[in-house]
């Protein structure tokens, strides 16, 4: 028999609707695939089972219906489900269970996905390895001994192991994409204001983007089409129709289009390994009849440190209600201290210290007297970066770069040194200042580890992201996750 | 000369006036939950005013639509482009622990009010009216008054948090001389009756609803303006005038003594009549104010804008005019009215149906005593014209006495229902079965021998004591005419 972890969330919502399997089947060959694995990769923070399986239930009752229904998924922790803890990978959300569903939760289960549990992830989505979730760190299904990207980097990794075919993510700096590079994974950031964010604990709410992670770029845009569209609950949701995504995936064709590198995206500070796939990967759309150029993005190398204001600006201001009076953890309410004092202590022992380094970077920045210098320039920065996105696209459809500046490291190896963690988004950061959508597709090994191409786009053109993913997977399939682990 | 007087000789004042205005839209500015005032502590709550993680924003467009009439009555410009900005700081019956507002990009700029004070106008230039939601309500327990010191612990009600309120922000108001204190409570109520005639709030000071906080500073003439105290939380329109009067007094105090006036925050008490020093801050407040990234801007379209100004109402000064001239009442009698602040109430009762006579005897008489009695304004008072009218009404149907009508609006007052329902529930009406009654009246004449004599005498106002008589046993719903016709036919006696 088919080992039903193995099939793509497509081939699965097809034997679901054609009666060959059932979803109760699905959903319980992956909650077993979890519970033989789970314990050394660590990609879940909480797996709902009963839950999973009644939703199940209903899909085989016919009850929900749809591309999707049937198909088993990881959602990021950051996003609220109904009754089912949500801790954004934080002690102050501990034993939190949310009284109502995300936009994207509500949407997924009216699709009939099943959902399996909430995976592992940086605290409040702030690192790039997960090695800053409170819980302990997630470990890449390519080599247990290595980071699986950040901050979705449970998600990534629930994929990558077989123990989900669709996840989850959250995008503010590169979560989706940076995990998806380093675990050989597709994933999607859409357009800012391309799925709702209604639900999504926020980081920085004006970066945030919920998005599709896959094994197969057609998978993601499924699921980027079942979570897209206007959501009256999100000010900020684009009033327009989700773009022809699982059109352009089909399609998978890039003949005309016009591929721009950026100059300011490669070269220096890459691995050669990962350069070298990156420059294949190019040479495999020459060949599949697109045209490449070279462009320039001068301002790009200012996106950095841009981000590493405006966000944790907003950040500190979006983490001010984690205060010990509503919901959540509570430190030190012994009846004698003050609120003010129990306040004090219950942020203390909640957060983690990457959190709290990034609330002090906030609201420093946003304090009288240094608005101006910091979060007022970096907003400037970010219009001319939105400037260099629009010259760009007019001259290239698409942009390219690697994802990331290398191939997944080992866990605890850029841990003291913030500075060196912060550059892994070096090449994902623009997109989120532009709000343009931007995707990882696999582009080949370096070492054995994965390496990811970055397609990005201008704002609501996500359907050009995987006419580029789609080709290249046609042309250049991408390398199943190996998991020697499991059988050493 | 009074101590107020004293110190407006000798120095000049400036004030300056921030008012809150709750928003009577059905829902909250950024969510969908009721804001009805008096329901069970967080009954009216969800994700989004709650302030859960991961709750999104959403702009209520009435509040907004009502902001922009409150501007446009103001005559103030109104924003082609604006935002919302974040207020950052911590404070449990804030939701968020940031209080979505507007900072430098308001709705409405460059307004002003010309409120009238004897006979004289003065124009109140308005600096900004902005939107804003309002937070929750902490109440404070086992402390002995209320407040934080000392209580044990402290309950917090979400209902309020997320209600539209309004900032309406003066120019300082320089100038005014000794008339200062008159001024800031004409201001004040000059805009509360804009507001009810815009219909964009219930303006109920002792609700909350409308709330005032004062800014007050003395200079010598001649010299810079003085540094300026901020009184919070007054509550009342008296109160207003009272803030003005005790600050005035008590700053001019501070500088004949030499010293400085510290810049600060002070409460207002209603029972002293007095401010105090408000709770000291250790750090200058930074809010650390940024666009709300959770909201996209607001641009009211100029054609919107435009329609809602071509459908503003009159103003109060222009709407008293015609109402006074259609009524036919006298100027003289017009302006006692506007002295005694009941003008506007008089009209509205008159147009749900009193005869202006009955409405100004009304206001001016009982009423007026009844708040003089509680320390509030007639207008203040929890008895609306609509049932006022309907009291007068129940009057003239014969329904009501003068003495049972005072007793209704009593009722009403002490928030017993409608008048029909106090009149059901009290059993006041007018006894005007005369079998019943004429119990009443043979037991008088029973009881008062000797008046009865005098009366058959030829003593005929004597029979006023058994009237009485006859009204106090029938706890005043007899009809004292009828009571009178009685008497007189049993002791055979022409009235």
């Amino acid at each position: 028999m088919t080992d039903l972890t193995r099939l793509t969330a497509a081939e699965t919502a097809a034997a679901v609707a054609s009666r060959e399997v059932s979803a109760v089947e699905v959903a319980q060959a992956h909650l077993d695939r979890i519970a033989a694995v789970d314990d050394r990769v660590h990609a879940f923070l909480h797996v709902d089972a009963e839950g999973a399986l009644a939703q199940a239930a209903r899909v085989d009752a016919g009850e929900l219906t749809g591309p999707l229904a049937g198909v088993p998924l990881a959602l990021k922790d950051v996003l609220c489900t109904e009754g089912v803890p949500t801790t954004a990978g934080s002690r102050i959300l501990e034993g939190w269970r949310p009284p109502y569903d995300a936009t994207v939760t509500a949407r997924l289960r009216a699709a009939g996905v099943v959902v399996l549990g909430k995976t592992n992830m940086d605290e409040f989505a702030m690192g790039s390895s997960t090695e800053h979730s409170a819980y302990g760190p997630t470990h890449n299904p390519w080599d247990l001994d290595r980071i699986p990207g950040g901050s979705g980097g449970g998600s990534a990794a629930a994929v990558a192991a077989y123990e989900a075919p669709l996840a989850i993510g959250t995008d503010t700096g590169g979560s989706i994409r940076q995990p998806s590079a380093v675990t050989g994974t597709v994933g999607v950031k859409p357009t800012y204001g391309g799925v709702s964010r209604y639900g999504l604990i926020a980081f920085s709410s004006s970066l945030d983007q919920a998005g599709p992670v896959a094994r197969t770029v057609l998978d993601a845009a499924l699921l980027h089409e079942a979570i897209g569209g206007h959501d009256p609950r999100d000010s900020t949701s684009i009033a327009a129709p989700v773009p022809p995504v699982v059109e352009a995936a089909r399609q998978a064709d890039v003949r005309g289009l016009r591929v721009g590198v950026v100059r300011e995206l490669t070269g220096d500070g890459y691995e050669p390994g990962v350069q070298a796939r990156f420059d294949e990967a190019v040479q495999a759309l020459v060949e599949l009849g697109a045209t490449v150029t070279a462009v320039s993005c001068p301002h790009f190398v200012h996106a950095l440190p841009a981000y590493y204001l405006i966000a944790p600006s907003e950040a500190s201001s979006n983490l001010a209600r984690f205060d010990a009076v509503r919901y959540g953890l509570r430190v030190g309410d012994d009846g004698e201290r003050g609120l003010e004092e129990v306040m004090a202590l219950t942020r203390a022992q909640g957060f983690g210290p990457e959190v709290k380094r990034r609330i002090v970077l906030g609201t420093y920045a946003l304090s009288s007297g240094y608005y101006d210098a910091y979060y007022g320039q970096a907003q400037k920065v970010r219009t001319l970066i939105t400037r260099d996105f629009t010259a760009a696209f007019a001259e290239a459809d698409v942009l390219v770069s690697p994802t990331t500046p290398g191939v997944a490291f080992p866990l605890g190896a850029k841990l003291s040194d913030p500075l060196a963690m912060y550059r892994q988004d070096l090449a994902t950061i623009p997109s989120n200042l532009y709000g343009g959508p931007a995707m990882s597709v696999p582009a080949g090994l370096s070492d054995g580890l994965p390496v990811g191409l970055q397609v990005m786009a201008p704002v609501q053109r996500d359907d050009l992201l995987y006419r580029v993913g789609a080709a290249l997977e046609a042309a250049r399939p991408f390398a199943p996750t190996p998991l020697q682990w499991e059988t050493a | 000369m009074t101590a107020y007087e004293q110190a407006l000789a000798e120095f000049a004042p400036v004030l300056g006036l921030e008012t809150h205005v709750e928003l009577g839209t059905a829902s909250k500015m950024f969510c969908g939950c009721a804001t009805t005032f008096g329901a069970e502590p967080n009954t009216q709550v969800c994700p989004v005013c709650l302030g859960l993680p991961g709750a999104l924003p959403v702009v209520n467009e009435k509040a907004v639509e009502s902001t922009i009439r409150i501007g446009l009555a103001l005559h103030c410009t109104i924003a082609t482009w604006c935002r919302f900005a974040r207020k950052n700081y911590f404070y449990p019956d804030m939701p968020k622990n940031f209080q979505t507002s507007q900072y430098d990009e308001p709705l409405c700029v460059d307004g002003h009010l010309d409120v009238e004070v004897d006979g004289e106008v003065v124009r109140v230039e308005i600096e900004r009216v902005h939107l804003e939601e309002d937070t929750g309500k902490t109440l404070h327990v086992g402390g002995a008054t209320g407040r934080i010191t000392g209580a044990s612990h402290s309950l917090v009600d979400y209902n309020r948090a997320g209600i539209p309120l309004v900032e309406i922000v003066t120019r300082p108001v320089a100038g005014t001389g000794v008339r200062a204190a008159a001024v800031a409570k004409a201001y004040v109520t000059e805009l509360r009756d804009l507001l009810r005639g815009l219909d964009v709030s219930d303006v109920r000071m002792e609700q909350g609803s409308m709330r005032c906080d004062v800014n007050t500073s003395l200079h010598r003439a001649g010299e810079p303006w003085g540094t300026r105290t901020e009184t919070k939380n007054v509550n009342s329109l008296r109160s207003v005038e009272r803030a003005v009067r005790s600050e005035v007094e008590r700053q001019a105090e501070v500088l004949r003594r030499g010293e400085r006036v510290v810049q600060e925050t002070r409460h207002f008490s209603e029972a002293t009549g007095a401010t105090s020093p408000g709770r000291v801050k250790d750090d200058a407040a930074d809010y650390r104010y940024f666009p709300e990234p959770d909201l996209v801007p607001v641009a009211p379209d100029p054609a919107w804008v435009a329609a809602l100004r071509a459908a503003l109402p009159a103003p109060p000064s222009v709407r008293r005019k015609q109402l006074v001239a259609q009524l036919g009442l006298s100027d003289l009698d017009a302006q006692a009215m506007v002295n005694a602040g009941v003008l506007d109430v008089v009209l509205a009762t008159v147009e749900a149906g009193a005869p202006a006579a009955e409405a100004r005897n009304w206001w001016l008489g009982a009423l007026a005593q009844r708040a003089n009695e509680t320390g509030v304004e007639p207008a203040e008072l929890p008895v609306t014209p609509a049932q006022v009218a309907r009291v007068v009404a129940l009057v003239a149907e014969g329904t009501l006495n003068a003495g049972l009508a005072r007793q209704v609006l009593d009722g009403v007052l002490a928030g017993e229902g409608e008048p029909d329902d106090v009149v059901a529930a009290r059993g006041l009406a007018v006894v005007s079965d005369t079998g019943a009654l004429g119990e009443a009246v043979d037991a008088a004449l029973a009881a008062h021998p000797d008046v009865a004599d005098k009366v058959r005498g030829g003593k005929v106002q004597a029979v006023g004591a058994l009237v009485g008589a006859v009204m106090r046993a029938t706890r005043g719903q007899a009809d004292a005419a009828t009571v009178r016709a009685l008497l007189l036919e049993r002791l055979g006696v022409e009235g």
